[in-house]
Formats: structure tokens, C-alpha cells, sequence
């Protein structure tokens, strides 16, 4: 029998090129762990949702090799690999034909679970997506706000219980007070429930908060690999950029108050 | 002889004719729906062939009817009958409507909104079934009402190459220079034309379960 690899996700000399040339993703090397939550951090523009979609091979890399679960990506059969990961993103993508109950169903459905397991599994997750199920489990998207949606865009990743999640900006486009509300959620959710979990931000402050360790792109490379602490220490020069944003907020808040 | 005087008096022929014209509408426009769909969701796999299949189709949109009527005359074992080549004409102009509205619905879903459904893992197949033709099915349905309200009018000239349908007193009333034996042609016609308009409308109207969000 294998046992079970260290690391949930390696990418290992990962180059991703369009068209033959333009390369997106250069050489990268990054291994996340199991349980972790690892935030890409970078500016727009810098290979963050390239690097998220070559997990789930939404894009299928140029050179190197991708592992998840200690199998290259080429190797899984690629329906099961997408349904063995959840995926959550900023439009949240839910389907608007579909109820939230149906739309938290899906994977589950496709899966073939038992109807009353699916019905079961639905109500659980949308109440800890904080949905009570009685008031929302028969609206459709255009009946809730971007904040429902994103709950319910990651309750739907979380529906079958997988082990890797997926984030893309998924607090991108709330207004601040719905997105620090999201923000502490996530934080108890992922104490709760320890998935290793990829989340794609260009938010200093937001990748401080709700990481383990911070991954942070430039152009397509991986500048370094840090904890939060280490980030707010480091002298690096990629970093510092990202420092000095987030200490001038805090100098403003402060002698604000 | 009046109008109302003359329908009474040619009522079994009326029917007679609004029947094959019944026919010929009903036939072609399942020819068209059967052609038409799977087609246009080939374009929106492959859209190298978009250009080459619609333009093919607007040239057809182009050719006269009577023309076209004339130029299938030589084919085969469509030539051999009026009906046959009816169907055929009416079904190449039916065509376009309906290919072209099912790649724009298809093409029309939300890129967030595909790009979740493949990342959960739905197939191919998943996806066209369960995201793609359910929300493009209210756009699909709106090109098959226009291609039906167009073939229920172009098939009034079948009756040129003896195919029959309503047309029939359209030519007739025209030789004879008598406006009540064309009306007695064009009535129905119009007639048939408006409720197929509002049926496939209730149809299309039903189909947009939830007021969709325009995006922006
Ligand atoms: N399909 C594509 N074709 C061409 N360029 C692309 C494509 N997708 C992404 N890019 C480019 O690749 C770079 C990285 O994109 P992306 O990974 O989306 O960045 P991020 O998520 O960090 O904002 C950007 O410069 C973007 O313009
Ligand atoms: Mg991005």
C-alpha cells in the first residue's frame, strides 16, 4: 500500500505557455500540505487563477507535473479529480436555473448518493454556510444577495466533502462589512472542518488573516513561501511592496483612532 | 360571391388544403428542429465551422423560393415529388433560425457559470443536458417560432410546383384575378401563422423559469 504523501498538492518545474509561446506560469516548484490553507497571493495579472486552475486541470500544463494526492494530474481520470476537489469563485457561477438546494446538490447528485443522504448532507452544509435551510433552500440566485451566493457557491465546493478546496477571490466582489463577515466564517469553517485549501487573493490583509502560509506570484514566478509572521518580517524585495501597503492602512486606522 | 359566401361553399377544400399545408409546415419544421439543434451545438463546440455553416445558410436565406423550388428539381428522389421537394425547400429555409438561435443560447451561458459546472466535474455531456440547452432553451425555442412563422407563409408557394397547401388559392385566385379566392388562401394561412406564433410563445415564455439577471 502507499502511504499517504506529505504533501495534498506539489507542483514540481510547472511551466504553462499559450500558444507556444507567451509563458503564464514559470517553473514553479510548491508543494502544499495537507490541512493547510495556502493563500496565492499577487497582483492581477500575476498567474494566480492559472496556477489554481492547473490543479483541477481546468488547463492542462506545458512542462512538469502537477500531483494531487501524490498522482500526477494526468494520471486521474479528470471527472473524478474535478469531483474530488471543490471549487469556489467570485461570481460564484451558481447555476441560475437551479435552486440552492439543487445547486448545493450537485456534485452529491452526480455522485449517485442516496436522495434522503443528499437532502441530509444539503441542509447540513448550508447551515454551516450560515443558510438556514427552511429560508433559502428554494430560492433561486437572482433571489439572493452576493454574499448568499458566495455561501452558497461554497457550500455547493463543500457539498460532497472533499479533501482540496479551491478559492478564487471568492470575497472579491462583496462590499467590506459582508466580506469581513465572510472573512470570520471561513476562519471558524476551516478550523472546523481542516481541508487543505487553496485560496487566490491579491488582499494583503486578507491573505495575513486567513492563511497558514502565504505563496506569493509575481509575473508568473513564486517569489517565496511564507508564514504570515515571516511575511511581515521578511526582507525580501517582492514582499516588501505588500508590507508597506499593509502597514500604511494600519498607520492611517491608527492615528484615526 | 362574397368572401364568407365562397368559404362556405369551398369549405371541404379549405380544409383539404389547410391540412397539407399543415403537413407540409409540421414536417419540415421537425426536419429543421432535428437538423437545426444538433447542428447549431456543433458550432458552439467548434466555432472554425460558425462562418462556413451560417454563411452557407444565409445564401440559402437569399435564393428566392421559387428559385429554390426549381433548382432541387434535379435531385434524385426528391425531384420525383412535388411534396418531397416542398419539404426539402422549406426545411433549408427553416434551417437558419434554428441553428443560429441554438449556438447564440448555447454560446449565451455564462462563462462563470460553465467554467463552474466543468470544475464540479460534470462531463460533456453533463454539461450540454443539464447547464447549456436548459438555459438556452427559451432562445432555441424563440428561432424555431420565427423559422415556423416564416415556413408557414414561404410553403403558399408549394402550391407552384403542385406540392398544395393554402397556396393553391393564392395562385388560383391570382389567375382568376378574383381577391376572394386569394383571401380564401391567405386567411388561413395568416391564421395558422399567429397561432403557432402564440403557442411556441407560451412555450418560450414558460421556458424562462426565473427572470434571468442580465449580466453585465
Ligand atoms: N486565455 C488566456 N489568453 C491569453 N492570456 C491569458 C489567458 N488567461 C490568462 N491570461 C493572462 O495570463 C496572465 C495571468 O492571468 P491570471 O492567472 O488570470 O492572473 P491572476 O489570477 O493572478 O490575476 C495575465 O497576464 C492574463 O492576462
Ligand atoms: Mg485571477
Amino acid at each position: 500500500m502507499n502511504p499517504t504523501p506529505a504533501a495534498a498538492i506539489e507542483f514540481v518545474n510547472v511551466t504553462y505557455r499559450i500558444n507556444g509561446n507567451r509563458t503564464l506560469i514559470s517553473d514553479l516548484n510548491l508543494s502544499i500540505r495537507r490541512g493547510e490553507t495556502l493563500m496565492l497571493l499577487g497582483r492581477s495579472g500575476s498567474g494566480k487563477t492559472t496556477t489554481l486552475k492547473l490543479i483541477n486541470r481546468l488547463l492542462a500544463q506545458s512542462d512538469g507535473k502537477v500531483l494531487v494526492d501524490g498522482r500526477s494530474t494526468t494520471d486521474w481520470d479528470v471527472i473524478r479529480l474535478r469531483r474530488h476537489i471543490g471549487y469556489a469563485i467570485q461570481e460564484a457561477g451558481l447555476f441560475p436555473h437551479y435552486s440552492v438546494e439543487k445547486n448545493v446538490a450537485l456534485v452529491p447528485r452526480l455522485e449517485r448518493w442516496e436522495p434522503a443522504r443528499i437532502a441530509a448532507r444539503v441542509r447540513e452544509v448550508l447551515q454551516l454556510v450560515g443558510l438556514p435551510y427552511g429560508e433559502y433552500s428554494d430560492r433561486y440566485p437572482d433571489q439572493l444577495s452576493g454574499g448568499q451566493r458566495q455561501r452558497v457557491g461554497l457550500a455547493r465546493a463543500l457539498a460532497a466533502d472533499p479533501e482540496i478546496l479551491l478559492m478564487d477571490e471568492p470575497f472579491g466582489a462583496l462590499d467590506p462589512i459582508t466580506r469581513a463577515e465572510l472573512q470570520h466564517e471561513f476562519l471558524e469553517l476551516k478550523r472546523t472542518l481542516s481541508k487543505t485549501i487553496v485560496f487566490v487573493t491579491h488582499d494583503v490583509a486578507e491573505a495575513l488573516m486567513l492563511g497558514d502560509r502565504i505563496a506569493l506570484m509575481d509575473n508568473g514566478k513564486l517569489k517565496g513561501v511564507f508564514a504570515p509572521a515571516e511575511f511581515l518580517r521578511s526582507p525580501d524585495d517582492s514582499v516588501q511592496p505588500y508590507v508597506n501597503a499593509f502597514r500604511a492602512t494600519r498607520q492611517i486606522l491608527n492615528s484615526g483612532a | 360571391m362574397s368572401l364568407p359566401e365562397f368559404l362556405a361553399a369551398h369549405k371541404r377544400e379549405v380544409l383539404t388544403l389547410s391540412g397539407e399545408h399543415l403537413w407540409l409546415v409540421g414536417v419540415s419544421m421537425l426536419l429543421a428542429v432535428a437538423i437545426g439543434v444538433p447542428l447549431g451545438i456543433a458550432l458552439s463546440r467548434r466555432p472554425a465551422l460558425r462562418s462556413l455553416i451560417l454563411g452557407a445558410n444565409n445564401i440559402m436565406q437569399t435564393i428566392p423560393s421559387l428559385a429554390l423550388f426549381g433548382l432541387l428539381l434535379p435531385v434524385p428522389w426528391i425531384g420525383a415529388r412535388a411534396d418531397r421537394l416542398a419539404i426539402l425547400a422549406l426545411t433549408l429555409y427553416a434551417l437558419l433560425p434554428v441553428v443560429r438561435n441554438t449556438y447564440t443560447g448555447i454560446a449565451g451561458v455564462d462563462a462563470p457559470v460553465r467554467e463552474a459546472a466543468v470544475a464540479m466535474g460534470l462531463t460533456p455531456r453533463q454539461l450540454l443536458w443539464q447547464v447549456e440547452l436548459p438555459l438556452a432553451s427559451n432562445v432555441i425555442v424563440a428561432g424555431i417560432r420565427t423559422a415556423t412563422v416564416i415556413t408557414v407563409g414561404v410553403a403558399t408557394i408549394a402550391a407552384a410546383i403542385g406540392a398544395g397547401g393554402l397556396g393553391e388559392f393564392i395562385f388560383r385566385g391570382l389567375a382568376m384575378v378574383d381577391n376572394n379566392v386569394i383571401l380564401a388562401g391567405a386567411i388561413p394561412a395568416a391564421l395558422m401563422a399567429l397561432c403557432a406564433d402564440f403557442v411556441l410563445g407560451a412555450i418560450q415564455r414558460s421556458l424562462v423559469r426565473r427572470p434571468l439577471r442580465i449580466h453585465h
